[in-house]
């Protein structure tokens, strides 16, 4: 098909930022236009991804889609974009996030173009970031996601938003410039910042320790791993839905996807050797987190903290890789883990936009994010009531789901690695149960508790919609996950097979 | 010297020429036509443009005229060419508010040309003798601007300050530049370098010489420990001074620094390293920090300028062309980024009354949506975001000092560059997350905002298009 050769990354990319830098300027009178402009630009970037997984060979690890020009010669920096199987799923995730979120932000009702605009851009810095294939251009966009999604939450947060936002542009920001450092030390030891070329370059092992640890800050805040992960919590309370929703559903993805590119094919040999630390880390994530989540009063917090814990799956499939092959060299167990991991990312993109989706549909009617400020939903909103249970399921781990999938994948290469990883990381599927469906039996079941929730209207023809796509990817991937793991196997099995090799000289 | 040399000079003659002209113009011009003035100002900066471009040196050459004291390179031709661009936006901006301020006079023009003179000649200096001239020259000037609104104590104050701190600093390069002519017996730069390379002089007196050269570059700069009486001077100037001395001159004392350390005392680099990395360090640091508790926005901005000298000098510690090109990038990025937050600045006083404090941007993004954006923009710029030209300015300075080995200095870079980041946030917090003290949209006069609107979208034009300007600044270098 002809449409394949045409820079379909970088029209993903640009016309929702061109779009989105129109839309600043639409006066409020035309709110109605940005709107439709918005949903037909995001629309259009959606079925481009699609077209672009149609036309994408499976069956190989090789970069797809490239595009590649000279951006600044004199350091020998490139705009090349291209995509394999680890980053096409994110992107087709990330486009349809965005399509999700305008529709969703429908009712938002002060300064609406420009609230669309800042998702637009968002939405195509983030897939320029999944698709930048030299490191300089990959971190501007790292970078530059910070101005919108700052804008979003302290514009159209909530009541504490500013000291919200603050606090989530500081952090993230605090952990990518160690990373820039890193990149540039790697620029200067390799003479280039092609992502490829810093993957076949030799480093002795204490510097890959170094480089290891600066990528790590910068993905770490992002994942969230603990214990640096007290910027989500206060940033989805605050964000509005559509920020939450992205946050969530793809940003939290955006540390994952730097460790599988950046942290494990650069420094394997300081993975493999820090492994633990890393497992650790996602243990405690996993239990600890599990269990703060238990004790939340907030629906977004708890559902933030949730978040935090499946994220300690994707890093736990990540790291459990070297001690797999380290214990029984059962190549296909560590590409169970790995591959988990990526399910895990997308399903939880899924899950958790769901669930926000979800507390939002609540907030838009009753103004409270308390858990006790409901009770008996159920009674008066039954369709909402029944995807809600069914996403909070879902969150729990209920087969048939996609959030399943992932989970058991990592807890079943956990067991090839270590009895007590898997443990451990089973404890989840008992953690996740308890504050998922504790939450949903305090808000949706029961005696309608007071006359805000007795008075409440089911859902709108719009929120149908939204949820109803994500109801449908949701128990898709959770009964057919095959197509999915299939497109990124090959890619998977190449990044194992790299990461195993070892770049000490 | 023989009078074709003349000819290598010809913008320096012709602005010096021009200032003359102009002082005497604005004689016979009458009080209500003062615009005459200002138009003036900018054709001889647009004509002075097209004579420095015409006789751009190509890369790699350079010619000496005047026995060796001066000297003509394509370093100092674009350097002349942005300082023409930044001394025109001043121009543009400052019109507006010394209007209102009852400060519109012809002295303005006229002493800003001198300055600009004295950036010239620093920037073309190569011998001791022209860089001093060339830098009293710039400082006399601007002592005098700052001190150019007669009624206000606080500018005589800030001008007193200004003159008897800026003379210590003078006096102290002079007394450098002394024991650097006992140590060599020559001014001429080329000279101490070969005297240094042959290793015959004095090095205790030599040694002696480059620490109070680096102590008055320092002090011109502005870096820690002798940053002192910059925040004062920004605050208490008016916003146009300010505006103008925020930004022209670092663009002089750029090349001050480099034909000093790098012409002159390149053979001493390892010396001049260790001492520019302490005053680094302590910029960064000191600039991020204090500027976080600072309410008025000129000293904000006066202590940010701290900070970015810091990461200026950052450039100079690898003493490498890519060093000095990463360096140069900075300054001239700087230089265009700062007018911008001037001139954002005077976009909000009123009636000459300055908007200092930074409640005044509360609500921007509500009262000039457009303005508040390039404000935004700017704020990011500094801050070091991508993909505006701050953050191609840091990681080229940064890449620079790793490439010396100074990895931990570019790391306590970083940190305190987001440190700093909270205080540009705090503008933009204010912008757009607060809600207006005042209903009524800004006024500005047409060309004022054209300027300012190119000035904020260079920020991102520079930064996603920043091949052009890096290649160029690595031309200089070659």
């Amino acid at each position: 098909m002809d449409a394949m050769n045409w820079p379909l990354l970088s029209l993903i990319v640009w016309m929702p930022i061109l779009t989105g830098l129109v839309l600043i300027f639409l006066p409020e009178d035309r709110a109605g236009l940005g709107k439709f402009l918005a949903a037909l630009v995001s629309i259009v970037a959606l079925a481009i991804s699609v077209l672009m997984l149609t036309g994408f060979d499976g069956s190989t690890a090789a970069l797809q889609f490239q595009e590649k020009t000279v951006w600044i010669e004199a350091f020998n920096i490139h705009y090349h974009l291209g995509v394999d199987g680890l980053s096409l799923p994110l992107i087709v995730l990330t486009a349809l996030t965005t399509v999700l979120v305008v529709i969703s932000g429908w009712s938002i009702s002060d300064r609406v173009s420009q609230y669309m605009a800042a998702f637009l851009i968002l939405s195509g810095l983030m897939t320029g970031m999944f698709a930048a294939l030299d490191a300089m251009l990959f971190y501007v966009f790292f970078e530059a996601m910070l101005v919108p999604m700052f804008l979003i939450i302290g514009i159209w947060g909530g009541p504490n938003r500013i000291f919200a936002t603050i606090k989530f542009f500081l952090f993230t920001f605090f952990g990518s410039v160690f990373m820039l450092v890193a990149l540039i030390w790697l620029y200067l030891q390799s003479g280039s910042f092609a992502i490829a070329d810093l993957h076949s370059l030799p480093l002795s092992m204490s510097a890959q320790v170094w480089i290891f640890l600066a990528f790590l800050i910068a993905f770490a805040v992002k994942v969230p791993m603990w214990p640096v992960h007290t910027w989500l919590p206060d940033a989805h309370v605050e964000a509005p839905t559509g920020g939450s929703v992205v946050l969530a559903a793809v940003m939290l993805k955006i540390g994952g996807y730097g460790l599988v590119r950046f942290s494990l094919p650069i420094a394997p040999d300081a993975s493999g050797a820090l492994d633990w630390l890393m497992i650790g880390l996602s243990l405690v994530a996993i239990v600890y987190i599990g269990l703060v989540a238990l004790a939340q009063s907030d629906m977004k917090r708890l559902i933030a903290y949730s978040s935090i814990a499946h994220m300690g799956f994707v890093t736990l499939g990540l790291f459990l890789t070297f001690a797999i092959l380290r214990n029984t060299g059962d190549v296909d167990g560590a590409v169970l883990g790995v591959t988990g991991a990526m399910v895990q990312m997308i399903s939880h993109g899924f899950i958790s936009g769901a669930m926000f989706l979800s507390v939002g549909v609540l907030y838009d009617r009753v103004h409270s994010r308390e858990i006790s400020a409901y009770g008996g939903v159920a009674n008066t909103m039954p369709w909402f009531a029944m995807f809600a249970v069914f996403f909070f399921m879902a969150n729990s781990g209920l087969p048939g789901t996609s959030g399943f999938v992932g989970e058991f994948m990592v807890i079943l290469a956990a067991f090839k690695a270590n009895f007590w990883f898997a443990f451990f990381a089973a404890l989840t599927l008992i953690l996740g149960a308890s504050y998922s469906l504790w939450l949903v039996k305090r808000v949706f079941f029961g005696e309608v508790a007071n006359d805000s929730v007795g008075q409440l209207s089911d859902l709108t023809a719009r929120e149908w919609t939204v949820l109803t796509v994500l109801a449908l990817l949701t128990l898709a991937l959770g009964v057919w996950p095959q197509p999915l793991i299939e497109l990124m196997e090959p890619s998977v099995a190449n990044l194992v097979d790299h990461i195993t090799t070892t770049k000490i000289n | 010297m023989s009078f074709s040399e003349l000819q290598f000079a010809l913008p320096e003659i012709f602005i010096a020429g021009m200032a003359c002209v102009l002082l005497v113009a604005d004689l016979f011009v009458k009080e209500g036509r003062r615009g005459l003035t200002h138009t003036l100002a900018l054709v001889i900066l647009a004509f002075a443009a097209i004579i420095t471009m015409r006789l751009m040196m190509p890369a790699g050459e350079s010619v000496m005229a005047f026995s060796d004291t001066f000297i003509r390179d394509r370093f100092g031709d674009v350097l002349k060419l942005f300082s023409y661009l930044v001394l025109a936006a001043v121009f543009v901006y400052s019109k507006h508010f010394l209007r209102s301020a009852n400060l519109f006079r012809g002295e303005f023009y006229s002493l800003s040309l001198f300055a600009l003179l004295g950036v010239m000649v620093m920037i073309s200096s190569a011998s001791m003798l022209t860089v001093y001239l060339g830098l009293e020259l710039l400082a006399l000037s601007t002592y005098t601007l700052v001190a150019i609104d007669r009624e206000s104590p606080s500018g005589a104050e800030a001008a007193m300050k200004y003159f008897i701190l800026g003379s210590l600093a003078s006096g102290i390069l002079l007394f450098g530049m002394s024991l650097v002519y006992g140590a060599t017996g020559t001014l001429a730069l080329v000279e101490i370098s070969n005297a240094l390379a042959s290793g015959a002089s004095d090095d205790l007196l030599l040694s002696f010489g480059l620490a109070f050269m680096v102590v008055g570059i320092a002090f011109k700069l502005g870096a820690v420990p002798f940053h002192m009486w910059l925040p004062d001077v920004y605050q208490g100037a008016p916003a146009a001074v300010t505006l103008l001395i925020s930004s022209l001159p670092k663009l002089g004392y750029l090349a001050l620094a480099i034909r000093l350390l790098q012409d002159g005392m390149g053979g001493m680099h390892a010396d001049w390293q260790a001492m520019l990395a302490v005053l680094a360090a302590l910029s960064l640091i000191l600039g991020n920090v204090v500027a976080i508790a600072q309410s008025n926005i000129k000293r904000m901005l006066a202590y940010s300028t701290i900070s970015h000298i810091g990461f200026i000098l950052l450039g100079f510690l690898a003493a490498s062309p890519a060093g000095y090109a990463a360096a140069m990038f900075y300054t001239i990025a700087y230089s265009i980024t700062s007018a911008g937050a001037f001139a954002m600045v005077i976009l909000l006083s009123r009636n000459g009354i300055e908007a200092e404090n930074l409640d005044d941007f509360k609500g921007l993004a509500k009262r000039s949506p457009w303005f508040a954006l390039m404000m935004l923009m700017i704020m990011f710029s500094l801050a070091g975001i991508p993909v505006f030209v701050g953050f191609f300015a840091k990681w080229q300075v940064i890449a620079a000092a790793i490439q010396a080995g100074f990895t931990g200095l570019s790391v306590l870079a970083v940190i305190t560059a987001v440190i700093g980041a909270f205080y540009y946030l705090r503008i933009v917090k204010l912008m757009y997350f607060d809600e207006p003290e005042r209903s009524e949209s800004v006024a500005a006069p047409v060309d004022f905002r054209a300027v300012l609107s190119i000035n904020g979208l260079a920020m991102i034009g520079l930064g996603i298009f920043s091949s052009g300007l890096i290649g160029l600044c690595i031309s200089a270098f070659v």
